[in-house]
């Protein structure tokens, strides 16, 4: 088993005390495996897939990727983590402006010592990026400076992939097509992926669907 | 409408605090550099201006002897009695309790309406005033004369410190100048019928009122260098709120778009845009003008010591709160604030009621204004070339250098951006190229902040260089000049050829100091006899002269005359310089003098003694090997005053603090723009800090620690200031050179050799980045801290 | 002549010099002065020519010209000319060390236009003073020289008008009131006083337009004092009165602030011989005011002298012959007409601004 999530809890601070997001959240996901999570706004999406990431720490509950307790990591540990073993895809793309694209695509792996110039150039040509490389983030459209973060999750070779709506932010024909160009490029990988979406006909492209309500699977 | 419209925009200052504390503390900073310097210069000129008016100089055509100090009495009474309305006055120094107050004698019944002494002496009893030897000065000066003399003393608000007024009469007694008047004011109207001046006074010469202030003019090139300061530090400072009002203005877009979709017409809403600025620019301006007044009570005694050592003149050490100052500091804060907010008030009123409300990056320079920007630093450095070959005077000297600073704070991020884009080029590890790209993304950003550290940075450079490098020349000066072991003061001395007599068996060499006030090449300026010795021939070092020029001086074949004299009336060795009818003599060498503003001549005693017979000796340099033991001589068996014997350490002692003083205002002002300039920093990255959070999240989810990230930043604020440092020194340098070779020469009439200090430049750039670790140390904190949910909320789905 | 000049030195004095004190000690009594100043006394003979010298013991004197003149065209001039000594003490000295105090006023009127101008000067420095013999009375360049008071040369010069002019007495010398001396007001006060009516003149003007030869009479006031006037004195109305006849009448009424009035008259024939009138015996009455500075000062006169049969109106030449100096007044030349017709001066003080 690639991932294991055990009785997850996580409440935010609000103005009446903490809000409960996850309330006992448990789920299991193997290796090439791909797993849609849907739920209406609030559900606690984003939350689960930011404490898998290691993006922030857990109440209670405990989350397992390949055997390592993701839960009982420090700050630098978690960073560690989603240097090597994950890899994040966001709605709103998150590249790094100062950056071009081909130093965007490159900048995980060159961060976990993965980077090679060959992959690199597969990637970017798999997802016609081999025109936009030497330009920057703020100069591509929604559509491309999306291939460009799937490309630059897949480069730096995670073994879980973790994309919340990632083509929430594109019009549908062009979200169509990245997913269908990004499915491809997982399913070559052999990682495996947890995707938040609220679509169900995103979803229904998927392996497996969890639907989370108020903080719970359904 | 209006008041709902308020509310909103207020509400953004409520949700942004720091913004509007980096607004107002910025202005008020601004304001306080500038409305602290102008206080001075205020208070200092209407010292002058009292100092002139009771002088009646700068307002009224003057009278003046063509040669020697002071003219016979019965001048006077030709001139009038020819038809000639003038009224004469005799001045001089008085010894006054330790000090020397400016004696003033002018006669009321004759005394122009127009000026101080007329004004004064009417409020007084006049009665009182001419039949009593009565003596009126403002309330400093007062004290000191009821403390001192027997003579009735009245206070003045209106007579210039270190200014007494007297009867001409009552003067000429106190003065020792009986029967004598030092000149003559012409009264602004003469009557129909005059006899020429020449037929009736011919040894007279009309001085026009405009080139009478010499206190002024002098001291114009002081206060000048003040305003600059001011100017400098309001300039950092106004960068400070151009940064704070584009946020502003850039955060507000959305709002701003908001309500003129709910029909807010925009004429209307940038007018209460502005007014709410101009309440804000009032409020930062009267806490500018506060910290200004603070600023400058500290500084002012400092600043009227400066004056007196530098100039001679006398100015109150106490502030008064006069309207000009705060006015103009007001001004300076409304005024700077719209000019801060113009470029973002015009892109407010061209936007589309539909554009996007984000928008581009605040301060993000497009193409258009990088070009500009190139533009102007090719034209202010070709203009700053071509001030310093062509240019004169020292209007042109301050033009070369707003050039020069201005040009190359216009250079800095298009250098910075080359510097980091090189850095970038050569980084091999990832999160190494990062930082380079990323420090480059900002320089728009905090270029504004940098450009004044730039100036701060190059402005203490250039001012320490050329302080030191004077303090260096002025030490070297002044060991050549105070060569004698002890001075004697002539005029304590009761018998002053028993003196002599004594001095000549028991010294090694006697040095009398003979002057007399002249005009040489029709300015202001001292002709000294100098007994010429091996003192003279051994320590004096020329800036130019012919060999054995001791010996042309001592045979009164030639005279030495000092660099002001030489540079201000052309006169080169080998020229001729006419020192009083009938005697001419070529200049056999020019020395440099950095003790006083104004020029001398040095003949030969035995000429002198010729030229001048009524003028004794005021001082004797006394050369010996047993200075105590003479010293000792002197009071008990001539029983000198012990005050009248001063020491060859002792005086230069004095002479170092004097020079000191003089610059410590300089220093101060210093530090302040450095001050300025480390807050600037500060607050663009505050308020940068919450603009990078979209950039640095990114960095942070791909597996990077927020205490890294916080690293980071502290590093890219040092090294941008470090680099923004290194940068200033070349700049600072130059800044000094034109202070030394132009700015000095024409405000004081002497080239300065420039040294240059390592070590205080190296202190100098450990100080401003200490600054800007300090500047960047409270952001970076704050990011290390920062709760993770507050980086999440950049993925977050609802943005 | 002595109210206009006695009240402007007074005044002049209380102004400049802060003299406030001395009108206190006004009634202190005849025969002393506080300040050891010398006081006049009746009986006194005049000393020719010393006494048209100065009298440094006496707190204030003058020598006070006026003229009235004729150009070429038959256009009316007035011209003034006074030298005031004041002493700040009864002694003189060398160089600023001297007490006395020297002003002169001077002043071209025609019937549009009035010019006036002063100076100051201190005694002791030669720049002003007054020897009797040979005669010289200067200020600065202003003169009036001559080998004896009979032959007299003029001069003065402000910024906008000059003068120079010749006078030659027609007649002798006249004596006001007792001998010359001049009784001030009913409580006493007084001045030795007297004048050289009889100039004949002929000089030139020298004005912005251009110059002007003129000729006519002079009239020469000298007196001196130490006594002020009394403090509920308020203002002179003075008259120097030359009728076509060759009579000459010299008359002053000393204002009090009740509205009552203190005169005095000299009645001068035409071989100088006159006749004093103590208080009462001359009426004058204003007939008219004019607005001048801010005050309205009365520029046409009935004057009467019963024992003459004398009636006449007296009119400004120019009624804005202002002199605003240190001392503002108002001082030029009249006309007369009624029983006596003829020409004179008109000195006024005391009017204050309303």
């Amino acid at each position: 088993m690639l991932l294991s999530i055990e009785d997850l809890q996580k409440s935010y601070p609000g103005p009446e005390g903490p809000v409960p997001v996850l309330r006992g959240v448990t789920l299991s996901l193997d290796a090439g495996e791909t797993l849609a999570l849907t739920g209406e706004s609030g559900s606690g999406k984003s939350t689960l897939l930011h404490l898998v990431a290691g993006l922030d720490a857990a109440d209670g509950g405990r989350v397992l990727l390949d055997g390592q307790e993701i839960t009982a990591l420090d700050d630098r540990g978690r960073a560690k983590l989603r240097r090597n073993a994950v890899g994040i895809i966001f709605q709103q793309f998150n590249l790094i402006p100062s950056l071009d694209v081909a130093a965007n695509i490159a900048f995980q792996a060159r961060l976990n010592g993965t980077a090679e110039p060959r992959e690199l150039s597969r990637l970017a040509s798999a997802l016609g990026l081999e025109a936009q490389l030497r330009k920057y983030p703020e100069q591509l459209s929604g559509g491309q400076q999306q291939r460009v973060a799937i490309a630059r999750a897949l480069a730096a070779r995670p073994k879980l992939i973790l994309a919340d709506e990632p083509t929430g932010n594109l019009d549908e024909a062009t979200a169509d097509e990245v997913l269908e160009q990004f499915l491809a490029l997982v399913t070559g990988t052999g990682a495996a992926l947890l995707m938040v979406t609220h679509s169900p006909r995103l979803a229904a492209r998927l392996g497996r669907r969890a639907h989370l309500s108020q903080g719970r699977l359904a | 409408m209006t008041g709902a419209v308020l509310s909103a925009l207020a509400s953004h200052w409520r949700r942004n605090r720091l913004q509007l504390l980096t607004l107002v503390l910025g202005l008020a900073l601004a304001t306080a550099l500038w409305s602290g310097v102008q206080a001075i210069n205020a208070e200092a000129r209407a010292s002058y201006d009292a100092a002139a008016a009771t002088l009646a100089e700068g307002q009224f055509d003057q009278l003046v002897p063509r040669e020697g100090d002071s003219m016979a009495q019965e001048v006077f009474v030709t001139l009038r009695r020819a038809g000639w309305l003038v009224s004469p006055v005799v001045e001089g120094r008085l010894r006054v309790g330790g000090t020397a107050v400016r004696l003033v004698g002018v006669d009321p019944l004759t005394a122009p309406a127009g000026s101080t002494a007329s004004a004064a002496l009417a409020r007084t009893d006049l009665a009182g005033f001419l039949r009593a030897p009565t003596l009126v000065a403002g309330p400093e000066t007062a004290a000191l004369l009821a403390a001192n003399l027997p003579n009735p003393v009245l206070r003045d608000q209106t007579v210039a410190p270190g200014t007494v007024l007297a009867d001409i009469g009552v003067a000429q007694e106190l003065l020792g100048r009986a029967g004598r008047i030092s000149r003559l004011i012409v009264l602004t109207d003469q009557p129909l019928r005059q006899r020429p001046l020449a037929e009736i006074a011919p040894d007279l010469m009309l001085r026009h009122a405009d080139g009478a202030s010499d206190v002024g003019r002098l001291t114009d090139s002081f206060h000048l260098n003040l305003t600059a300061f001011g100017f400098l530090s309001f300039a950092v400072g106004i960068f400070i709120v151009h940064g704070a009002i584009g946020l502003a203005f850039e955060q507000r877009r959305g709002m701003v778009r908001t309500l003129r979709a709910l029909g807010v017409p925009l004429r209307r809403l940038i007018v209460l845009m502005v007014l709410e600025l101009v309440v804000l620019a009032t409020l930062a301006g009267a806490l500018g003008i506060v910290l200004g007044y603070l600023i400058a009570t500290l500084l002012m005694p400092d600043v009227a010591a400066t004056i007196q050592g530098l100039y001679g003149a006398d100015v109150a050490g106490t502030l008064h709160i006069r309207p000009a100052w705060w006015l103009s500091g007001m001004a300076m804060s409304l005024g700077g604030a719209l000019f801060a907010s113009a470029s973002a008030m015009w892109r407010l009123a061209r936007m589309p009621v539909l554009a996007s409300a984000g928008g581009r990056a605040w301060a993000l320079a497009s193409g258009r204004t990088r070009k500009l920007q190139a533009a102007a630093t090719v034209v202010l450095l070709v203009a700053a070339g071509v001030l310093a070959i062509v240019g004169g005077g020292l209007i042109a000297g301050f033009a070369l250098l707003s050039c020069l600073l201005l040009g190359a704070a216009l250079a800095l991020p298009s250098c910075l951006a080359a510097i980091l884009r090189f850095g970038e080029g050569r980084a091999v590890r990832v999160m190494v190229q990062w930082f380079w790209a990323d420090t480059r993304q900002q320089l728009p950003s905090l270029g504004l902040a940098l450009m004044a550290l730039l100036l701060a940075m190059a402005a203490n450079v250039g001012v320490s260089t050329m302080v030191s490098s004077f303090r260096l020349t002025f030490t070297g000066f002044l060991d050549q000049r105070l060569s004698a072991e002890l001075y004697v003061n002539a005029n304590g001395v009761a018998d002053p050829a028993a003196l002599m007599r004594f001095l000549e068996t028991r010294a090694d060499a006697v040095l009398p100091t003979m002057s007399v006030d002249a005009t040489l090449a029709g300015l202001p300026a001292e002709i000294f006899g100098a007994r010429i010795g091996y003192t003279y021939r051994e320590n004096w070092r020329f800036l130019d002269a012919v060999p054995a020029v001791w010996d042309e001086v001592e045979e009164g074949k030639a005279v030495v005359i000092n660099e002001q004299l030489s540079r201000r009336a052309d006169l080169r060795v080998g020229a001729m310089l006419a020192l009083g009818p009938g005697l001419s003599l070529p200049v056999a060498g020019v020395v440099g003098d950095y003790g006083n503003p104004i020029g001398q001549a040095i003949i030969g005693e035995a000429l002198f003694r010729q030229a001048f017979p009524d003028i004794k000796p005021v001082r004797y340099g006394v050369r010996t090997s047993d200075p105590g033991g003479l010293r000792e001589a002197l009071l008990e068996e001539l029983g000198l005053p012990p005050s009248s014997i001063v020491d060859q350490s002792a005086l230069k002692a004095f002479s170092l603090s004097v020079f000191e003083r003089t610059f410590s205002v300089t220093g101060a002002l210093n530090v302040l723009t450095l001050a300025v300039a480390a807050f600037a920093i500060l607050m663009s990255l505050l308020t940068l800090a919450a603009m990078r959070l979209p950039q640095m999240a990114p960095v942070w989810a791909m597996g990077t620690t927020q205490r890294r990230l916080a690293g980071l930043e502290i590093l890219r604020t040092v090294l941008l200031a470090g680099i923004t440092t290194l940068m200033a020194l070349p700049l600072g340098l130059a800044l000094a050179w034109v202070l030394l070779a132009i700015v000095n020469v024409e405000a004081f009439g002497w080239r300065l050799p420039m040294y240059l200090f390592p070590a205080e430049y190296i202190r100098l750039m450990l100080f401003a980045l200490a600054a800007a670790l300090l500047a960047g140390l409270w952001p970076a904190w704050r990011l290390a801290r920062m709760e993770p949910a507050a980086l999440l909320r950049i993925f977050a789905n609802e943005r | 002549m002595n109210a206009r000049a006695w009240n402007c030195a007074a005044a002049l004095t209380v102004l400049l010099f802060g003299f406030g004190n001395a009108f206190a000690q006004g009634f202190a009594g005849l025969g002393t002065d506080a300040e050891g100043f010398s006081v006049p006394e009746a009986g006194k003979q005049f000393q020719f020519p010393r006494d048209h010298g100065p009298h440094p013991d006496y707190r204030i004197e003058w020598w006070y010209l006026t003229a009235n003149l004729t150009g070429p065209d038959g256009a009316d001039y007035g011209l003034q000319w006074t030298l005031f000594r004041s002493a700040l003490a009864p002694a003189e000295a060398e160089g600023w060390e001297s007490p006395q105090l020297w002003f002169g006023h001077a002043a071209v009127t025609s019937a549009l236009t009035h010019r006036a101008t002063e100076r100051f000067a201190r005694g002791g420095t030669g720049q002003a003073g007054v020897t009797a013999e040979p005669f010289a009375a200067w200020i600065d360049d202003w003169q009036m020289v001559g080998d004896s008071l009979d032959r007299l040369r003029l001069t003065a010069t402000g910024t906008d008008f000059a003068y120079d002019i010749e006078m030659q007495a027609q007649g002798p010398l006249v004596l006001h009131g007792n001998h010359g001396y001049s009784v001030k007001s009913a409580k006493g006060q007084a001045s030795y006083y007297y004048s050289q009516p009889f100039f004949a003149v002929e000089g030139t003007l020298t004005l912005p337009e251009g110059e002007v030869p003129v000729r006519g009479t002079a009239w020469l006031d000298r007196e001196w004092s130490s006594q002020p006037l009394a403090q509920d004195q308020a203002g002179w109305d003075w008259f120097s009165l030359s009728f076509d006849a060759g009579e000459k009448l010299m008359g002053f009424s000393l204002r009090d602030t009740a509205g009552g009035s203190f005169t005095s008259a000299t009645w001068i024939e035409a071989d100088g011989s006159a006749t004093p009138y103590g208080d009462g015996n001359l009426v004058a009455t204003p007939l008219e005011t004019s607005r001048v500075d801010g005050r309205d000062v009365p520029t046409r006169w009935r004057l009467t002298l019963p024992d003459r049969a004398l009636d006449i109106t007296v009119g400004a030449l120019n009624t804005q012959a202002w002199m605003n100096l240190s001392i503002p007044y108002w001082e030029g030349p009249v006309r007369v007409i009624g029983t006596h017709p003829g020409k004179g001066y008109l000195e006024m003080t005391g009017y204050e601004p309303r």
